[in-house]
């Protein structure tokens, strides 16, 4: 049976220092408050060596002047990782996704570009397959309660439905689905349940959820009641003494399946 | 010298990365004629199985595989792609053939269970005979990680090295002669999946 997943989520800016550029990892409380914790290389060496099962990178500034800077990054990582990772933020072409899985990433994630041309879910997932293209959606409730698909970083309301919207990427091509509630990223108060379960029963992919895990029972809530096949986060990783190792007893104590570190 | 196919798909450089890890001297080749030096070669493969069956006959590679892998008896592994492009037909997107390796058509994954979800992505166990050389000095039991929607339906039960469950058994890996191919990603498996290469690497067919 395949288990479930916990997947730390490293996010980046560009930081330039003299005529120097390099990736920093940066924690966010709704899409805003940077906070800089350190190389995003080295974190993933943690993160391997405390199994966790997938990592995901996201460029937050995704600025093409800083390009050269995040493949450097994927290349690093893929020398010194043997897990699968994603990398996202910025993407916008077929030709990013190829840069991209040929230094060495596993899958890319498209927001924004995918919103835009929806027609680059089915070319890259033509191209490199499936299970290669991730579509990321960030969410807000409205006022009415309705959950609907935010871009450019959680400052554009596109108006679409977010099941709606997941069910098109699905049938456009998308391997799989991640999730990120804005309301709740880096509050660490608990996943936005309802959205999750609601994607989660609408497509046949697998669906990641993230934003606003602070607990063990958080993570568990996001797989049971969710029916998450991933859970990813962030900040519940950077700041607290919580390592994905202690999170996975805590799943497994639960009863989800997940996999036991060896 | 390990040569590693490159017909302009799959992530290359974590195979080769995971190679240098292990001491070895890899080599990714994109012309046929490099095989010819190769002692071992490695078909990697991410994408669409059309795509991988006619790239590697643009290139050259299918006539230099038959002959490095079939006459001269090389040791190969498959990955992925790599080894379902080893089977005599595909049905991802139309009928198609491959190398013809095993008897086999790769088909899609249809879980029993409708809550399973495909693409089939992430870590599974996996349960492989007791006497393969593949999985020497492991945990009797071990997950490894999986990312794919169709999988290689074997003829044989005989070519069927390991396999794990999906609402439905799926082949994990196939050997047959001096030929090794796994579903599953070693190369993204930890240091389980780099054990399982460090294993073909010392395999002796």
């Amino acid at each position: 049976m395949v288990k479930r997943r916990l997947i730390p989520k490293l996010q980046m800016r560009a930081s330039r220092s003299g005529s120097t550029v390099r990736m920093v990892l940066v924690t966010t409380v709704q899409f805003e408050q940077f906070i800089g914790i350190g190389d995003p290389v080295s974190q993933a060496r943690i993160y391997e060596a405390q199994a966790a099962d997938e990592l995901i990178f996201v460029d937050l500034d995704a600025s093409m002047g800083a390009r050269g800077t995040l493949v450097d990054v994927v290349r690093r990582a893929a020398e010194q990782i043997f897990m699968p990772f994603t990398v996202g933020g910025g993407v916008r072409t077929v030709a990013d996704f190829q840069n991209l899985l040929s230094n060495g990433a596993d899958k890319v994630s498209i927001n924004t570009a995918a919103v835009e041309t929806p027609e680059l879910i089915g070319r890259a997932s033509e191209s490199f397959g499936a299970q290669c293209v991730v579509l990321s959606i960030d969410y807000r409730r409205d006022m009415h309660g309705h959950y609907r698909a935010w871009t450019h970083n959680g400052k554009m309301d596109t108006g679409l439905d977010l099941v709606k919207w997941a069910v098109e990427g699905e049938q456009r091509g998308a391997g799989e689905i991640l999730l990120t509630s804005i309301d709740r990223d880096g509050t660490r108060t608990g996943l936005d349940i309802e959205a999750t379960r609601l994607v989660a029963e609408s497509v046949s992919v697998p669906v990641i959820t993230s934003g606003g895990c602070g607990l063990g029972s958080h993570f568990v809530d996001g797989f049971l009641k969710g029916k998450a096949d991933a859970v990813a986060a962030g900040t519940h990783f950077c700041f607290k003494d919580q390592s994905p190792m202690q999170t996975r007893a805590h799943i497994r104590n639960a009863g989800v399946p997940i996999r036991l570190h060896t | 010298m390990i040569a590693i196919v490159d017909y302009g798909m799959g992530n290359l450089l974590s195979v080769n990365n995971a190679f240098e890890m292990l001491g070895a001297r890899a080599h990714i080749c994109s012309d046929p004629e490099q095989l010819r030096d190769a002692d071992r070669i490695i078909l990697p493969g991410v994408g669409a199985f059309r795509d991988c069956i006619s790239n590697l006959t643009k290139r050259g590679f299918v006539k230099a595989l038959n002959e490095e892998v079939l006459q001269r008896g090389k040791p190969v592994l498959g990955i992925c792609l790599g080894m379902q492009v080893m089977a005599r037909t595909s049905v991802e997107g139309g009928l198609h053939q491959g190398l013809g390796w095993f008897d086999a058509e790769v088909v899609r994954l249809r879980p029993s269970d409708p809550s399973l979800r495909v693409p089939h992505i992430g870590w599974n166990e996996t349960a492989w005979r007791s006497d393969s050389p593949f999985f020497l000095r492991l945990p009797r039991r071990a997950d490894f990680y999986f990312v794919h929607s169709y999988y290689m339906k074997c003829k044989f039960e005989t070519d069927v090295e390991a396999t794990c469950d999906h609402g439905g058994m799926i082949t994990a890996a196939v050997r047959k002669n001096n030929i090794f191919a796994t579903q599953f990603h070693p190369e993204k498996s930890q240091d389980l999946g780099l054990r399982v290469l460090e294993n073909f690497l010392s395999w002796v067919p």
